[in-house]
């Protein structure tokens, strides 16, 4: 497939990567359209985390190439990566625990007069409207004002996402997003993900649980030793199909 | 139950009122004929600020999650500057009115820079900030010693300008205006700490410093400023200082490390950052610094002082703690 043409948000071709003399990315094509979901899974070691990081800035590959909606680009920093419209939602490490919900959203990015005064006024409305409208917050118990660290597990989760979405994300990469929650709470932040795809978003879902992808994804990767092992849409393969397929892969290191 | 930062915020200033309030009755109770006249005030008014000020300061390091030791010791030296270049400029003549000028800027420069070694010790060459602070807390102590030999300056030649009438003058012959000051900059602090992307920046730094980089928040140029904004008041406290009593005396600054940091405290702002109070920090500053003409007038000893400091910030870091732990 040429990248320069198709419906394809961002191509990852031929990625290399060695941290000294570990080669952690052994020549990668990593692909997410428009509109897309897609599972990246893998063991511990696999690989997933160095293959985000590129993308967002983070590390530089030594070999290989990035496209973003058909050009190529070389991501150099994080805040590049995020001018472009790809955000990372960290595991509740990008929030602030003790301060207010209207504080958090707009962390580093505050709505202000030319002398640097916040429109507190502003950003409670806007934060409010999040809340509401974007993350479909009902609940009284959760307002502007709400300080962070007495939100549930998932909940954080939610608020990441939707301020993520709520500064244009393209692409919103979910670094084990459900780790540590418990059921309930996986269930909330699986809904904020597919959230995220009803407002026409694309998203990568890492995680070492097929379990918890597999509801969501559109399309599955899977990375073994720096190198893809598969790649599976959802409507051709079954859950069960994907497991047996991951403990072979554990077990032989190939996949069928 | 809704969990709010302004409900817990309201909490903690009524109680620090509540506190504040106490000591004052049993003050006048204690002793009606002190605390009914104006005179008692007028002399907090005049030396509260001092520390106040400071303490105003470095309620912003606090939140930052950062410490700083050294602004009595900065506080120390930048006085020290300014009262010797004062001396030498009106030995060689020049006019009073100029030479306060210079002496002031060249004063603040010296504290800023105070500030900027600390802030470089900090964030460039990562010393944990308690303790760079011990060190530069004696090198600047250190160096007052050595350039002035122990000797004080005598001010009084400035005592007929104009801006030492600014800084230390009675407005209306009855406010001293260092206690003006204090309170525009307790509302300049909070305006800046609650209402500015600055003092945000501020508390989501000394909230979680991982989570702030990764918002993109400049977190080493954050903490520097906040460093440097602490060289710069402790250098305006030793000139306020110093002009109050027309006279430098070559310790200035020594006692005042332990009870600002209690004005700090004791106003409920977290040692552990991310929160904290102007407000709280303001009416601290008031607490600690009338306690010993309070214990005094109430007719105990002077030897009584150190106990009731010690029992009053210990009871309200218990009320603080008891609300944190409740939640």
């Amino acid at each position: 497939m040429d990248p320069a043409h198709s419906n394809l948000l961002v191509s990852m071709v031929n990625i290399r990567k060695a941290f000294g003399k570990v080669e952690v990315l052994k020549g990668v094509d990593f692909n997410v359209n428009h509109n897309e979901i897609v599972g990246l899974v893998g063991d511990n070691g696999a690989g997933k985390s160095t293959l985000i990081k590129i993308l967002t800035g983070v590390h530089r590959p030594n070999e290989g190439d990035i496209y973003f909606k058909g050009e190529r680009i070389t991501i150099h920093s994080v805040e590049r990566s995020r001018e472009l419209g790809i955000e990372t939602v960290y595991q509740e490490r990008a929030l602030s625990e003790q301060q207010t919900l209207w504080r958090n959203i707009f962390m580093g990015r505050e709505i202000t007069t030319n002398l640097g005064f916040l429109k507190i006024k502003d950003q409670r409305e806007e934060t409010d409207r999040i809340l509401r409208e974007q993350m479909g917050f009902t609940s009284k118990a959760i307002n502007t004002d709400s300080i962070v660290q007495f939100l549930s597990g998932g909940e954080k989760q939610g608020i990441a996402i939707g301020r993520a979405l709520f500064f244009n994300a393209e692409l919103i990469i979910l670094d084990e997003p459900t780790m540590g929650l418990s059921l309930a709470e996986t269930k909330k932040a699986l809904d904020f993900v597919r959230n995220i795809k009803h407002q026409g978003k694309s998203a990568i879902f890492i995680s070492h649980n097929i379990y918890y992808v597999y509801p969501i994804a559109d399309r599955f990767v899977i990375l073994d030793r720096g190198e893809i092992a598969g790649e599976f849409l959802k409507k051709q393969i079954s859950q069960d199909e994907l497991v047996e397929r991951m403990v072979k892969l554990a077990k032989t290191g190939k996949m069928s | 139950m809704v969990r709010t930062s302004r409900s817990r915020e309201r909490r903690l200033e009524l109680s620090i009122l509540g506190v504040f309030g106490g000591i004052f009755l049993l003050f006048i109770i204690g002793s009606p004929s002190v605390f009914t006249r104006f005179d008692i005030y007028y002399s907090f008014m005049s030396t509260i600020p001092f520390s106040g000020i400071m303490a105003l300061a470095i309620t912003l390091v606090i939140v930052a999650g950062e410490m700083d030791l050294s602004f009595p010791s900065i506080m120390g030296f930048s006085g020290w500057a300014f009262a010797k270049l004062s001396n030498v400029m009106i030995d060689g003549g020049m006019n009073p009115e100029l030479v306060i000028v210079i002496a002031m800027l060249a004063c603040f420069v010296t504290g800023i820079l105070g500030g900027v070694l600390n802030g470089t010790l900090v964030v460039k060459v990562r010393i944990p900030s308690l303790v760079a602070t011990i060190g530069t807390m004696f090198f600047w102590r250190g160096l007052v010693n050595v350039c002035g030999q122990g000797y004080g300056e005598s001010l009084v030649p400035l005592n007929e300008t104009v801006l030492f009438k600014i800084f230390v003058g009675r407005l209306g012959g009855l406010v001293p205006a260092q206690a003006i000051w204090m309170l525009c900059l307790g509302f300049g602090f909070w305006l800046l700490l609650k209402r500015h992307r600055f003092g945000s920046h501020v508390l989501i730094i000394g909230d979680n410093t991982e989570s702030a980089r990764m918002m993109g928040i400049r977190v080493d140029r954050v903490k520097f400023v906040v460093f440097m904004q602490m060289g710069f008041f402790a250098s305006l406290a030793g000139i306020l200082a110093s002009l109050e009593v027309t006279y430098l005396w070559p310790s200035m600054g020594e006692g005042y490390l332990l009870r600002t940091l209690a004005a700090v405290f004791v106003g409920g702002t977290s040692v552990f950052g991310g929160v904290g109070t102007i407000f709280g920090t303001f009416i601290g500053a008031i607490i600690i610094g009338s306690l010993e003409g309070g214990i005094v007038a109430i007719g105990l000893t002077g030897f009584w002082t150190q106990l009731i400091y010690g029992l009053i910030i210990v009871v309200s870091l218990s009320i603080w703690s008891y609300f944190r732990h409740k939640e």
